[in-house]
């Protein structure tokens, strides 16, 4: 079974590929377009983007690790409630809760208006939405859960005792917190901050919507507005580098939050909080989850009913609706198939090398939409090209591209990007079948494909079940792969909202939103079950 | 060997059954339109009407369609590439999608300067790009020209919509023909540092700030202002023709090429001169508030309410030659 043998290697060589091709751009001659960007619009994209990751690494640090330590420490009313409520902004895609943003604290916004209205005055001190701030602020509610969901399983499984043991050695709470267990917390929270990180590197749609631009707004510009694909390579590539240095800090990361975890004896006591800072607590909390999910998803209900009651075009909409469902599941069954068959050849050869490779089809995760979509477009088009020159010598008639105007393109990205998604669901339930399960099963008689029928489909399936879900929704919410390699007439929800917020139409863009944050809500109720 | 030769058979017929099926589609004309359903959708049926020959066609945004025609190539159904703005048209002539076309009814109905010399696409409506003020706060006479709103006295009060789009690129590639480059970046370099705000997404946030006050004037399309004036009359905006004493208001078309790959050619350039006669510019312009390509015949009567302006003449070929070096120059003095 050499092939089963190689599947690790050729998905390791699937996602290094693109990245290949995209950093090779580098030794291409210069253009003249190059040139340009060079002199007028790098330094200005690496200021942007520094400061946008700086801003968004301390927005989430401090609202995911407060929001951590408070749902883990202290009791107060609703507790229950809002430890899982603080997922809630997992479903909203960034660049969703950034066009509702925008339409409400835009100076012609609601709020403004409302405000200049009643004060009679040109508020002058309202904050500037449309800047820098605004991106980081709205980033940052979209990307805490990250933070939040690591920092807090480790304050949950070490943070009380800690905090003890700090106590009874002199310290008071702030202390506790602040040189015991914060620190023995540090590698989940980087860990989420290194996520929140790739998160914000990778993001198109957000800065996109606040003409923020960023090295993917420019990969974007340099291929379709200045038709150089070169260029767009290139710039690319630099994306590449910054993206590397991340991957490898958050695979150092990863491997100090295995050496520090411990084991989990018991819930320790909460500190039950009173009066007053019940009050503060709850409104903190009721703060974060306004600005972050319900003021937006209030907003982009209201703006569906208005959009619903003008000339809405539902065929129009349910042509949308239908691509996403159909990329979304074709690309979960592609992706989940690669990756189980890629766990079950890691389970007959666990060797170095097999665990290399899928540690590195695994880090797809962390390469950029708009960097794939052009590593993958490169490559297929010119071998495109091969194969139909080769078959029009062939045959002897014009035949003209056969992958490109199919979404094989797209497939294959979302292969590459997604498979770190569903490894991990699949992986873990992959472990719980154990060697000793199959020898019993072997034991009572069963062998080979009955073994895999009757003993590992039962256990592999919610696993399975939950990878689909995760692959599905995060192609659904997927922008930047599906604006750039989509073929002629493949719109979907996620196009049409790029579309819409690009002409500023925010209604417009309300119902397809709406859309994927419930798609979005899924995999938050699927957790919520899992972790009951 | 014998499967090999099947294959070749089955691919063959595979190849000529497509083929057939795409050129029994002879009485009808196949167009690719960038402009939206609404706004092209009655002239055809009244072109259909007239003349028996069908219409069917698809609507995406620009770039998708000329990538779709080029990657069809030869195989290509369409007939017709309409698009709503020239700097497109003149892209997908560059890349040889469309075909000349010799018509005197063409050169009779659309003025020279809104067609392309090479004959390979053509103004159907016109869109012009004008200046918008908040009537509280601005006296018509201090406007001017597009130039002047370089003018340090009005900083702080200029908003404009993002350099991204295709409109503000074919306005700075049109100057950059005009007055060259050098001077045309100063011109561009004024804009940006008498922003009150950083630039918006759309035309219509655009007249929005202005009526709210955030800004004094800015510059748009003259029927994103017909739109939200027919929905809120009362807003404190009104418009200023610029550069009336020098080459006129900057214009922009809406129109169409004959792809080079047409299978019905004669069909296509009956509907072509169709949408420049009479009968269809009345329409094809009133439907978005646009002016008419054809001098013949008058806009809207709530279009004409706005006043006579004189446009300038140069042709709009400019507007794609000089698309990239626009892109470029905008880049260089940050405007986003």
């Amino acid at each position: 079974m050499l092939v089963w043998r190689l599947i690790p290697f050729l998905a390791a060589i699937l996602v290094l590929a693109p990245v290949g091709v995209v950093v090779s751009s580098l030794l291409a001659p210069t253009s003249d377009i190059w040139q340009h960007l060079i002199a007028t619009s790098l330094p200005l994209l690496l200021h942007n983007t520094f400061w946008l990751a700086c801003g968004v690494i301390a927005g989430t640090a401090i609202l995911g690790t407060s929001l951590a330590w408070i749902t883990a420490i202290y009791d107060f009313p609703g507790r229950g409630f809002f430890s899982w409520a603080l997922l809630l902004p997992m479903a909203m895609p960034a660049y969703v809760t950034a066009f509702v943003a925008l339409g409400l604290f835009d100076f012609t916004g609601p709020i403004q208006t409302t405000l200049r209205n009643a004060l009679d005055s040109d508020l002058s001190w309202f904050p500037e939405i449309r800047g820098r701030m605004g991106v980081i602020a709205v980033m940052s509610l979209a990307f805490y859960p990250y933070v939040y969901l690591l920092a807090r399983n480790a304050f949950l499984t070490q943070g009380k005792r800690s905090l003890e043991v700090a106590q009874s050695l002199g310290l008071n709470r702030t202390q506790g917190f602040l040189r015991v267990a914060l620190p023995m917390a540090r590698p989940w929270i980087a860990g989420g901050l290194m996520l929140v990180l790739m998160e914000t590197l990778a993001d198109f749609g957000t800065v996109a919507v606040f003409n923020y631009n960023t090295f993917t707004t420019a990969i974007y510009k340099a291929w379709f507005n200045m038709f150089s694909l070169q260029a767009a390579s290139q710039l690319a590539s630099l994306l590449i580098i910054v993206v590397f240095i991340v991957i490898v800090i958050e695979q150092r990361l990863r491997l100090r939050m295995r050496y520090a975890e411990t084991k989990v004896s018991g819930r320790a006591q909460r500190i039950q909080l009173t009066g007053w800072q019940n009050v503060l607590t709850i409104g903190f909390i009721a703060c974060i989850l306004i600005l972050a999910f319900a003021l937006p998803v209030a907003q982009l209900a209201l703006w569906s009913i208005e959009a619903f009651s003008q000339d809405f075009d539902i065929a129009r909409y349910l042509g949308f609706l239908s691509h996403s469902i159909l990329l979304s599941g074709l690309a979960a069954v592609l992706t989940c198939s690669v990756v189980t068959l890629m766990i079950y050849s890691v389970r007959r050869h666990p060797d170095i090398a097999t665990r290399n490779a899928v540690r590195i089809a695994t880090i797809g995760y962390a390469l950029p939409g708009t960097v794939l979509a052009i590593g993958v477009y490169v490559p297929l088009t010119w071998l495109d090209g091969q194969l139909s020159t080769g078959l029009e010598q062939w045959l002897q008639i014009e035949i003209g591209p056969i992958i490109q105007g199919t979404i094989v393109l797209m497939l294959i990205a979302y292969l590459i990007r997604f498979m770190a998604v569903s490894h991990y669901a699949i992986d873990s339930a992959m472990r719980r079948i154990t060697t000793s399960i199959d020898e019993a099963a072997m034991s009572l008689g069963l062998s080979g494909w009955s073994i895999i029928g009757k003993v590992h489909i039962p256990i592999l399936k919610s696993g399975l079940f939950t990878a689909m879900t995760l692959v599905f929704v995060d192609v659904m919410k997927e922008m930047p792969i599906t604006l750039m390699t989509r073929p002629f007439g493949w719109d979907t929800l996620a196009v049409r909202i790029y579309q819409m917020t690009s002409e500023g139409q925010w209604e417009q863009a309300a119902i397809p939103a709406l859309t994927l944050v419930l798609a979005g809500l899924i995999p938050i109720f699927l957790f919520m079950r899992q972790t009951e | 060997m014998f499967k090999l030769n099947m294959n070749r058979f089955i691919l063959a017929l595979v190849c000529f059954f497509t083929w057939s099926v795409q050129s029994t589609q002879a009485q009808e004309v196949v167009v690719y339109s960038a402009r939206i359903e609404q706004l092209i959708k009655p002239m055809f049926d009244a072109f259909t009407k007239e003349t028996g020959i069908k219409v069917k066609y698809t609507t995406d945004n620009e770039g998708a369609l000329l990538a779709k025609l080029e990657a069809e190539g030869k195989n290509t159904p369409a007939d017709m590439l309409v698009t709503s703005d020239a700097g497109n048209l003149w892209a997908a002539a560059q890349a040889e999608l469309l075909k000349p076309i010799k018509s005197s009814v063409l050169a009779h109905n659309i003025p020279a300067h809104l067609r392309d010399p090479q004959h390979q696409w053509f103004g159907l409506s016109i869109r012009a790009r004008t200046l918008v003020y908040n009537t509280k706060k601005v006296r018509p006479e201090e406007l001017s020209s597009y130039e002047s709103l370089a003018d340090p006295k009005w900083k702080n009060r200029l908003c404009l919509r993002s350099s991204k789009k295709v409109y503000n690129q074919s306005l700075v590639a049109m100057m950059i023909a005009e007055h060259g480059e050098a001077k045309t970046e100063e011109i561009v370099k004024g804009w940006v540092a008498n922003l009150a705000t950083d630039p918006l997404s759309d035309d219509t946030k655009a007249l929005e700030y202005v009526a709210a006050g955030k800004c004094d004037v800015t510059l748009v399309n003259t029927y994103y202002f017909g739109r939200l004036m027919k929905k809120d009359p009362n807003l404190p905006l009104a418009i200023f023709w610029p550069n009336q004493d020098k080459n006129g208001v900057h214009v922009n078309v809406s129109g169409a090429g004959i792809t080079r790959y047409s299978r019905n050619e004669e069909a296509a350039i009956k509907l072509l001169e169709f949408l420049s006669s009479e009968k269809a510019q009345n329409l094809f312009a009133d439907v978005n508030m646009e002016y008419p390509v054809n001098p013949a015949i008058d806009a809207d009567p709530f279009v004409e309410s706005w006043g006579e302006f004189k446009q300038n003449p140069m042709n709009l070929v400019k507007a794609g030659e000089l698309q990239t070096t626009a892109v470029k120059l905008m880049d260089r003095v940050g405007y986003r």
